[in-house]
């Protein structure tokens, strides 16, 4: 099968932007291509305190004082067709970290996009790195 | 089977216990039994005569009317105003006026009463006049223009209401009683003086055991009145509010039954000695007794309309127990009040000559029972007295606590000690009983049983024991009564706000990791940091703005936004953004007008006329924001803050300058109070409206802070409210200067900020506020917490702390940076798609 190459074969890093361009404690959208067509995604950047353990997340900075979580999911809000989830309010909901769409409310999970009011619902999600001051993201 | 043939009704009398019985019949179906007619002497249909001074504050007949003016033909009755009814043939069954005869089948006498003129030489001259219809109280304003100096005949309920109207304009007012006291009825000799030193203080001269013996050309007044120990009193203007008689003449020349002082007999079913004929409210004699108060009529009404209907409801007396509140003097009195109907009772009596109160309770010899009770100067404790009355409740050990002053604020009976038949809520009578049951029907919250019961939602006196019955009730059934914001802080609104202020506390970070729930997981693993929620982060940056008035697009303040107020303006369904300058007062030059319209053209945006008097541009694109601000800022512009939970706009009505009614500049006023409030952020918006005359054209009272021009000031009403569920505001304050209005509105609203819930309107804050209007104006104009230079201060910071965030923010090429649709692009969002409607763009 296809998908068994595609596997095998490892993530294509592209940059995005640089890490001063993102928003603490909030989040940006970001413009890619992909192979499947353009996409627009929401950038969340949850920095933590130099004495907080390296916390769980999909991707991390190398270095452990700086401990970081990013997080890419899509910038479309499914609920209100309009490109805004970028723009809603991160919080945490029962210690997972989400974000809450602007135009109607609902909370997506930051980790893996999971829409909590509809299980039916789910973000995409991408994965990211930080590197030399860069945002890369996997768009494979 | 044929349908009967509808009999004819007749009802003589358009007053509110008239129009109850109206009510009551179109409520039962009566009208496809009965072709219903109703003849009202006066011009006007029913209004609310209890509240008549108000027609003095608002000038508004409407606004005390009793139903709409198609109530009547809507449901196919017919009303005849300003046709008296001249004569009744009971032979014939028809009742007589100057334009014809009228046939009845049954027939309900509701002709009230007239004001009692003591019989006084000279009380027929010109200028003296009586207090009980709209038109009277026309009579009395247009005698009071030439007039300095007014006099009250009476010194009763009603006399009282009577001086209060003359007060209202601008008379120097006496009140002349007869007997020994001020309202005999209600109080003992104590209580009379007490209310009479209260009275006085307010500038009401007051001389009690005078009998007039005759009024005569005044040589500095219009009037001189001489009394019988040969002392005069000279006035322009006399008001004779002396009691009332019943207007039983119809009911005398008919030759029905009658009492020996006036009054149509009636059983208890309200039927009169011809049993066809019924009567009800002040004209009715039931055992001797003319009740003269509204709440007996209605319940007289409500049995007539079941005899009527061929019921067995029947009038049972009533409790003629009240709360009022005269010349701004609490009055209660509650059932026997001078201990003189129970032979063997004992009292209680609690007097204070310096906060100037005054409490009495009747109670039974063994001291177990509450007989009746007299307050003078402070009804807090009214409505727990109330209850031990009605409801007949065993006394506590020492009765004397409910009178005296305690430390912790008046005592209340506890909910539990209610039997399940106690009234709670006596406008809509709803009892403690119905409340368990909604609660058992599922009802968790106040809320929730105040929407399904009504409770609470007349006059709003029993909100204080509404809340303590549904809270025990809730706990009673294990239900933990839960006040926390969210799952971040175990705290409310209210307690959040203290923490911040107490401690100073400056960020969002601060404040959580100070005061966070310990239960909430933070991320990954209990030492990292909480993030809170979009719950409790706007709440918080609210609180913040309130109390240090920080530029909210700082980065401390910006994760903790709305997108709204993140990216100053209001983002619209397809993600772009509403862009609102401010207006204020809704005055604009034409090349201001100008301006807007060519920055509409030139960003592609739809124009629209928001309600509060400005311009809604729509359809900006975020990265276009900046620019569009830097024109409008360029052509003398600020934000509108139409984002924000914080004041949105001072709609005015134009005011003296132009308008011929206008006696105020009420645009002036509206810019200056635009420009004091602007960018105070508050728990929820805040609209504002300015009148210039009691005309109204701003709509004021439909506003949290409404405000209404007078001859001599500013009326302030507060707390009401459109959308959704309507409110009127309620009067405040009136007649009061410019700068006591300001510090006036300034007090409430730092008062509002601190005390109302996350996302709480003022009208429903008020009506959440335990002690309701009565509390407010105590704390605001009467400073009864102490914190009125407090909070004058607090407004002073957010006012020198403003500056148009649009203004900064252009300023700031770092805050500028979140003004791009990508970090990675500049292109704009490209699944924005538009399409023409009616000439302008909207989304496709």
């Amino acid at each position: 099968m296809t998908s068994a190459t595609a596997k095998a074969t490892p993530p294509t890093w592209q940059p995005l932007c640089a890490t001063a361009d993102l928003v603490a404690y909030s989040g940006v959208a970001a413009w890619i291509e992909t192979p499947k067509g353009p996409a627009q995604v929401a950038l969340f950047y949850i920095p933590c305190g130099p004495n907080t353990p390296r916390p769980a997340g999909p991707m991390t900075t190398g270095d452990a004082s700086q401990a970081t979580e990013l997080y890419a999911v899509d910038h479309h809000d499914p609920f209100s067709d309009a490109n805004v989830i970028a723009r809603g309010i991160v919080g945490d909901i029962q210690g997972e970290p989400v974000v809450a769409s602007p135009i109607y409310k609902q909370h997506f999970r930051l980790s893996d996009g999971q829409c909590l009011e509809d299980e039916t619902v789910r973000l995409r999600c991408w994965p990211l790195r930080l590197e030399n001051g860069q945002v890369l993201i996997a768009t494979d | 089977m044929t349908t009967p043939t509808p009999q004819d009704l007749i009802i003589i009398g358009n007053g509110m216990v008239g129009h109850h019985l109206v009510e009551q019949l179109i409520e039962r179906g009566a009208t496809e039994q009965y072709r219903v007619t109703v003849f009202g002497e006066e011009r006007h249909r029913a209004y609310d005569r209890v509240h008549l001074s108000e027609y003095f504050a608002d000038g508004d007949a409407q606004s005390l009317a009793m139903c709409d003016a198609d109530f009547y033909a809507q449901n196919g009755i017919e009303l005849r105003l300003h046709e008296a009814v001249t004569a009744l043939d009971r032979d014939q069954g028809e009742v007589v006026t100057d334009q014809g005869r009228y046939a009845y089948d049954r027939l309900v006498l509701a002709t009230g009463s007239y004001p009692f003129v003591p019989p006084i030489p000279g009380n027929d001259r010109e200028n003296c006049l009586v207090y009980r219809t709209l038109d009277d109280l026309d009579a009395i304003r247009a005698a009071a223009k030439t007039a300095t100096t007014g006099v009250v005949v009476g010194g009763g309920l009603l006399g009282l209401e009577a001086a209060n109207a003359l007060r209202g304009l601008d008379l120097d007012t006496a009140v002349v009683e007869f007997a020994p006291r001020l309202m005999p009825m209600q109080v003992d000799t104590e209580g009379g003086e007490l209310l009479r030193e209260k009275i006085e203080a307010l500038g009401v001269q007051v001389l009690t055991g005078r009998a007039t013996r005759h009024i005569e050309d005044g040589t500095a007044s219009f009037h001189r009145m001489v009394f019988q120990d040969d002392k005069i009193l000279e006035t322009d203007l006399v008001v004779f509010s002396a009691g009332i008689r019943p207007r039983d003449e119809l009911a005398r020349d008919a030759a029905l039954e009658m009492g020996e002082r006036g009054g149509v007999a009636i059983d208890e079913r309200c039927l009169t000695s011809d049993p066809a004929i019924l009567a009800i409210g002040e004209v009715a004699l039931w055992q001797n007794s003319i009740f003269g108060l509204v709440a007996p009529g209605y319940q007289m009404a409500k049995a007539a309309a079941d005899t009527l209907l061929g019921g067995e409801l029947t009038f049972e007396g009533a409790d003629m127990s009240t709360k009022l509140k005269l010349l701004g003097v609490d009055v209660g009195a509650i059932g026997d009040a001078h201990g003189n109907q129970n032979p063997g009772a004992r009292m209680f009596r609690y007097l204070d000559e310096i906060k100037q109160e005054y409490r009495k309770l009747v109670v039974s010899s063994d001291g177990k029972k509450l007989l009746g009770a007299m307050l003078v100067g402070d009804n807090a404790t009214y409505d727990t007295l109330m209850q031990y009355y009605s409801n007949g409740l065993e006394l506590p050990e020492d009765p004397a606590a409910l009178i005296l002053p305690s430390s912790e604020g008046a005592p209340t009976l506890g909910a539990d000690a209610l039997p399940e038949g106690a009234t709670i809520c006596s406008c809509h009578n709803v009892t403690k009983g119905a409340i368990c049951e909604t609660i058992d029907a599922g009802a968790i919250d106040l809320g929730a049983v105040k929407a399904a019961t009504k409770a609470s939602t007349g006059c709003g006196g029993c909100a204080a024991l509404l809340k303590s019955v549904v809270d025990h009730e809730l706990e009673a059934r294990g239900v933990e009564v839960d006040h926390s914001i969210c799952e971040h802080f175990a705290h409310t609104r209210q307690e959040l706000y203290s923490l911040v202020r107490v401690e100073g506390i400056k960020t969002f970070s601060e404040l959580i990791e100070k005061h966070g729930s310990p239960q909430t997981q933070g991320l990954g693993s209990s030492s990292a940091p909480k993030l809170g929620c979009d719950i409790c982060k706007p709440a918080v940056a609210s609180i913040l703005a309130s109390c240090f008035n920080e530029p909210i697009t700082d980065a401390a303040h910006i994760p903790l936004q709305d997108t709204n107020d993140t990216f100053m303006a209001n983002m619209q369904k397809n993600g772009t953004y509403s862009v609102v300058p401010r207006i204020p007062g809704g005055e604009i030059t034409p090349s201001k007008l100008r301006v807007l319209g060519e920055v509409g053209e030139k960003y592609g945006l739809y124009t629209k006329i928001t309600g509060g008097q400005r311009v809604d541009l729509f359809g900006a694109h975020l990265e276009d924001l900046p620019d569009i601000w830097g024109e409008l800022i360029d052509a003398g512009f600020e934000t509108g803050h139409a984002y924000g939970k914080s004041l949105r706009t001072v709609k005015s009505c134009v005011g003296s300058t132009w308008c011929r009614y206008g006696v105020q500049d009420s645009v002036g006023m509206a810019i200056r109070l635009e420009n004091r409030y602007k960018g105070l952020r508050s728990p929820h918006k805040i609209k504002f409206a300015v009148s210039g005359c009691t005309r109204e054209c701003a709509e004021a009272q439909s506003k949290d802070i409404g405000v209404i021009a007078t001859e001599n000031g500013w009326n302030l009403y507060v707390c009401g409210n459109g959308g959704m569920r309507p409110r009127h505001g309620e009067l405040f304050a009136t007649d009061l200067d410019d700068d006591a209005l300001i510090s006036t509105i300034d007090r409430l609203l730092m008062f509002y900020v601190r005390t109302a819930d996350r996302l709480q309107r003022t009208s429903v804050w008020r009506e959440s506020l335990e002690g309701g209007l009565d509390y407010l104006k105590k704390v605001v104009l009467e400073d009864s917490l102490g914190i009125n230079e407090e909070l004058e201060a607090q407004m002073q910071t957010v006012i020198s702390n403003y500056e148009c965030e649009w203004a900064g923010a252009l300023k700031d090429p770092e805050k500028l940076k979140r003004f791009r649709s990508f970090v990675n692009d500049a292109r704009p969002d490209p699944d924005i798609i538009v399409t023409e409607e009616r000439g302008q763009l909207r989304p496709a």
